[in-house]
């Protein structure tokens, strides 16, 4: 009350009326309030739970998991089987943990993303802007390679492979993923770049910019957001595939997810929960640490993107 | 116009997409330094012209000659046009000078030649201290602006407007058509301009191509297509409110319609006089009211029933018989619903088209 003039019930001359005035109070309980926030606290838990114990379970040592209470924290915080699930889980002849699938796993996925988000874009962008003869039925035989299922393909892939010599070896598996993401991205990068107005693309033209020109100096410093959206598909895709993995290289080169499962479904010995939820967590690090680094880098991309033409 | 070195020239040019005719057989010269505008609603293949006078659109069949020089084939880049957008095509993630300097880099011009390029583009559009902007921080006319400084910077002999104000609201788009008009005599250069809206059109161009269907229905000054448009479309697309028709017959003694009887001789027939079934049309302005009224050949009594006051003029629609006619007042006068108006007219300013044909009598 220290300055009245500001208080609306005090301005000079008010003529309101008693009644309503000025913004309608919200009640905190309202009906809709407690839908909401309801359902979005038990979708919440339910998801949040497991990682709890799985959490919770990485860091208890075995005779604590042997006494059942799996909700409760730990007594004594223990990262041995984290330890254990890194480098010293055996799976196969190999004793060395996930380390080696670690690796593995970075060196499919990094090529990867990066080769079939170039590829995609650039089909994205002729598709979108330079209406070349029969671009409709090349689009529309890439969309349809989007529903055929996997299955189908395994094994003349696997013929395709052995054929020219890569069966089983890293850049076979490479080349897999990034036909496998083509559709998908393809059909990301033509719609984004459809959404660009047709007149800047023309007002480049008039400036004398041809294909490449265009692409990098126009469309690319215009699409961060689908670029970041497109590698975290693929981020994800390739790190959690299985089934690729598992059919198309050998032991050695097995990605990450295949010797997770290596570990966790070995039948010899006791089963070492927390050495599994360890690796399961370790395994799932590197999807959520790029949905953590990119979902910020995700709203500042279309925040600089958001631009009227 | 008609003794001015022809600039551009495009000779019988075709353009369809698929099964649809969208540019039919056009023919079209126009002279170094003329300002040319295409007017026609959507649809007309106004902006369809304009773009494949840009070499942005492949045409089906014909011959474009800019500068003497066949560019049917050439890249829009190399056809020495400059183009400014309607929704101004900036590009977002450049500053305002790496607006202007793009088209120039691309064409490898050296570094100096820019730099004084850009400067004097950017005193003429006064926008100098908005150099280092990027188009998001600039206003609707900021960037029409800088949009035409694009085009300015390419040192290019001839400009395409593809409704450049038609994203700006009434005061904007009224100062920049000033602008446009002083700068078009301060270049001189050949400007082709696109619009759906006739004060543009009658304020801006040396000569208007009216268009419809994908054909020019009629070329010429303004004041040619406002005093004697060539069919009853141009007569109604031009003018606001649209001019006044009366269905009826042309015989030896004038035009007859229900009710009415307009003498002929002070009209310019474009033709030998004919006879038959005809429209006359005659423009609210043309339609005088009050007192002297009296004094024209044509004379009326309306009943007012709806007044349209704008300030300068007020609009007056009143009835005469079954017969609505728009007439346009001086601004001081000041009628109400129900008032009685001689109104007249003098047979001389009026319009006469064929009834079936619909072209100019």
């Amino acid at each position: 009350m220290a300055d009245l003039s500001t208080n609306p019930a005090h301005r000079a001359g008010d003529r309101t009326e008693a009644g309503p005035r000025g913004r309608r109070p919200k009640r905190a309980f309202s009906g809709r309030n407690i839908m909401i926030y309801g359902t979005l606290i038990v979708v919440a838990l339910y998801y949040l739970l497991p990682l709890y114990v799985m959490v919770v379970t990485s860091l208890k040592g075995m005779p604590e998991i042997r006494l059942g209470n799996i909700f409760s924290p730990p007594m004594e915080i223990t990262f041995a089987p984290w330890k254990k699930a890194w480098a010293e889980a055996c799976t196969g002849l190999n004793c060395d943990g996930l380390s080696r699938g670690f690796g593995n796993s970075i060196k499919i996925m990094v090529p990867s993303v990066i080769l079939s988000i170039v590829i995609a874009s650039l089909n994205g962008y002729a598709l979108a802007n330079w209406k070349f003869k029969g671009a409709d039925i090349f689009f529309t035989i890439l969309i349809i390679g989007a529903f055929i299922p996997y299955q189908v393909m395994l094994y003349p892939i696997v013929i395709l492979l052995r054929e020219a010599g890569l069966y089983g070896s890293l850049t076979g598996l490479i080349i897999v993923h990034t036909i496998f993401g083509m559709p998908i991205l393809t059909l990301l990068f033509r719609n984004y770049f459809t959404s660009v107005p047709e007149e800047l693309f023309k007002a480049a033209r008039v400036d004398g910019a041809g294909f490449w020109g265009i692409y990098f100096r126009i469309m690319l410093p215009m699409s961060l957001p689908i670029f970041v959206v497109a590698m975290i598909l693929q981020v994800t895709g390739i790190w959690n595939d299985f089934l690729f993995g598992v059919v198309y290289t050998r032991p050695e080169n097995y990605p990450m997810t295949v010797q997770l499962n290596n570990i966790v479904n070995s039948v010899q010995g006791v089963k070492e929960y927390n050495v599994n939820m360890a690796a399961t967590l370790l395994t799932g690090l590197v999807p959520l640490i790029i949905y953590f680094i990119s979902g910020k880098l995700f709203v500042r991309g279309i925040a600089a993107g958001a631009v009227k033409g | 116009m008609e003794n001015m070195e022809t600039n551009i020239s495009i000779k019988n040019l075709d353009l369809s997409f698929g099964a649809v005719d969208v540019l039919k057989n056009l023919n079209l010269d126009i002279g170094q330094g003329e300002f040319l505008v295409l007017l026609g609603s959507s649809g007309c293949g106004k902006s369809t012209l304009l773009n494949c006078i840009a070499g942005l659109l492949e045409i089906t069949d014909g011959q474009i000659f800019i500068g003497g020089r066949n560019v049917t084939w050439e890249e829009p880049s190399k056809r020495g046009i400059g183009m400014v957008f309607q929704s101004y095509a900036l590009y977002p993630q450049m500053t305002v000078e790496g607006n202007l300097t793009f088209g120039l880099k691309n064409a490898k011009v050296p570094k100096a030649e820019i730099e004084e390029r850009v400067a004097r583009a950017a005193k003429i559009l006064q926008i100098e201290p908005l150099l280092k902007r990027k188009p998001a921080a600039l206003s609707g006319g900021q960037r029409q602006r800088v949009a035409i400084g694009r085009a300015l910077v390419r040192d290019v002999d001839v400009f395409l407007f593809d409704e450049p104000l038609s994203n700006l609201d009434a005061k904007l788009r009224a100062d920049l058509r000033v602008e446009i008009k002083q700068l078009h005599q301060t270049l001189a250069n050949t400007m082709i301009y696109v619009t759906h809206d006739q004060v543009e059109a009658m304020t801006l161009a040396d000569r208007i191509a009216i268009m419809r269907g994908g054909l020019i229905l009629q070329l010429g000054s303004p004041d040619e297509i406002y005093s004697r448009p060539a069919n009853k479309y141009v007569a109604e697309f031009i003018g606001s409110p649209s001019m006044n028709f009366f269905e009826g017959h042309i015989d030896d003694s004038g035009f007859a319609t229900q009710g009415l009887h307009v003498p002929l001789q002070g009209y310019d027939f474009a033709g030998p006089r004919p006879q038959g079934p005809a429209w006359l049309g005659i423009r609210p302005e043309h339609i005088a009211s009050g007192e002297v009224a009296s004094a024209h050949p044509v004379q009326m009594t309306g009943k007012a029933e709806l007044i349209e006051p704008l300030g300068s003029d007020t609009l007056v629609r009143s009835r005469v018989g079954d017969r609505q006619i728009w007439l346009r007042m001086d601004g001081q006068i000041k009628p109400r619903p129900g008032d009685e108006l001689p109104i007249g007219f003098d047979p001389a300013m009026a319009s006469l088209f064929d009834k079936d044909s619909e072209e100019r009598l």
